[in-house]
């Protein structure tokens, strides 16, 4: 057997290296970090339909992530979709009369929030709600849509 | 007819036989009287044996595995042309099953054949019989320390493995294939979820170092004491853990992805 104290700090390097690459994986590797605490500010809004969201999908304003999807649940009274966001502090200069809608990412990706700033002077608080709203676009309801106009179309001719 | 109806209830009261005693032998371990003070310097000592000396094996592996698999996935999402894709696969796929099981079967493979032959030898030799005459108690002074650092060492080694398996995928990806290496990390960054992911990956670590740990320990205390004995529960430990990391994994994927 060899020197104890040698056998201590190699034992002791192990477990920092351990805690090391949990702590690569937790912030390099998985979102934990961002949006959650003192730094950020709630807000409110209500949608008809909100699609495919989830919470903790983006909130961006022109395409800049500024929070996230920290809720969704019914809200009973009104019958549609509250949904709560988080957004980052730093951003604390949105017109009371921003809206907000909800865009794909890509042809086939996830949905997210776009919040577009209206021209208010004043700002949102922590506790805002968000009044105009845009709900999400199906596919589905898109094409139904276009079904009915081609035949329309037809029966006019 | 009868004498084999005979023998299958035999084998079936010694199996439940052996899963009583590996049981209680498993209780008596844990609760052991806690002496920390002399307690912990064995357990150092142990999770330098089975932690420390394993690091090697564990972080070249996971730098392999983490390259083929970026290769791999690479020449698969290129015919959808969705390279940048990369890193949520390699990451996924590592941090949620090929850390866990991979470490695992290796630490079965290097440091549980080692316990198991350790413990094996010391009561083939009378080691332990005699340290029961010194009124030393081997449970506490031989098992105990090895349990733990098994099951201690077993998610650190996971965490490492996964953390440079990820790093040798981006070697990979990024540095050889020419995948954008913002893509790489935003995507990666998107999919990975830290409760659902790699909190889970931990979860199942937890749950194979105490397999591991307890199966390599039961047959090394349990040996046939003699050098067949020694070298048929070396092998058994291997298989054993093995294949219990294997279903374990099916198991705890299942509960997982059930929203357990």
């Amino acid at each position: 057997m060899f020197n104890k104290r040698i056998l201590e700090i190699v034992v002791g390097l192990f477990m920092l290296a351990g805690l090391g690459a949990l702590f690569v994986l937790a912030f390099k590797m998985s979102s934990l970090s961002q949006y959650s605490g003192a730094e950020t500010y709630q807000v409110t809004a209500f949608f008809d339909d909100i699609g495919d969201l989830k919470v903790r999908a983006p909130v961006t304003i022109s395409g800049v992530r500024v929070g996230e999807v920290a809720d969704i649940i019914l809200d009973p009274k009104v019958m549609r979709a509250k949904v709560v966001l988080l957004i980052d502090k730093k951003e604390d200069i949105l017109p009371a009369d921003t809206s907000a809608k909800i865009l794909t990412a890509g042809l086939i990706g996830a949905n997210y929030i776009s919040l577009i700033p209206g021209y208010d002077n004043e700002i949102m608080k922590d506790g805002s709600v968000i009044t105009e709203t845009q709900p999400a676009i199906i596919l589905e309801n898109l094409i139904g849509q276009l079904m009915y106009q081609l035949k329309d179309k037809k029966e006019k001719k | 007819m009868l004498k084999k109806i005979q023998k299958l209830g035999q084998i079936g009261l010694d199996f439940c036989h052996r899963v009583g005693v590996s049981g209680i032998f498993l209780l008596q371990t844990i609760f052991r009287r806690p002496r920390l003070i002399r307690f912990t310097p064995l357990v150092m000592e142990q999770i330098y044996n089975v932690g420390v000396l394993s690091l090697a094996v564990i972080v070249l592996s996971g730098l392999f595995i983490g390259m083929v698999l970026g290769l791999q996935g690479f020449t698969i999402l290129q015919k959808f042309s969705a390279e940048s894709q990369l890193g949520q696969l390699v990451a996924l796929s590592i941090v949620r099953e090929l850390g866990p099981v991979i470490t695992a079967l290796l630490f079965a493979g290097r440091a549980g054949s080692a316990l198991t032959a350790e413990i094996g030898l010391m009561q083939a030799t009378e080691q332990i019989a005699s340290m029961e005459m010194m009124a030393v108690d081997p449970l506490w002074r031989v098992i105990a320390p090895r349990f733990w650092a098994g099951m201690i060492s077993m998610p650190v080694l996971t965490v490492i493995f996964s953390a440079v398996a990820i790093f040798g995928g981006y070697a990979v990806g990024v540095g050889w294939l020419g995948v954008d290496a913002g893509q790489f990390w935003s995507n990666l960054q998107a999919s990975v979820d830290f409760r659902l992911d790699i909190v889970n990956g931990i979860i199942k670590s937890v749950v194979f170092g105490f397999i591991c740990t307890w199966i390599a320990i039961y047959q090394g205390y349990h040996t046939v004491p003699t050098a067949e004995g020694i070298g048929r529960a070396t092998t058994k430990t291997v298989v054993y853990s093995s294949l219990a990391t294997l279903c374990l994994d099916f198991v705890l994927t299942a509960m997982m992805l059930g929203g357990w």
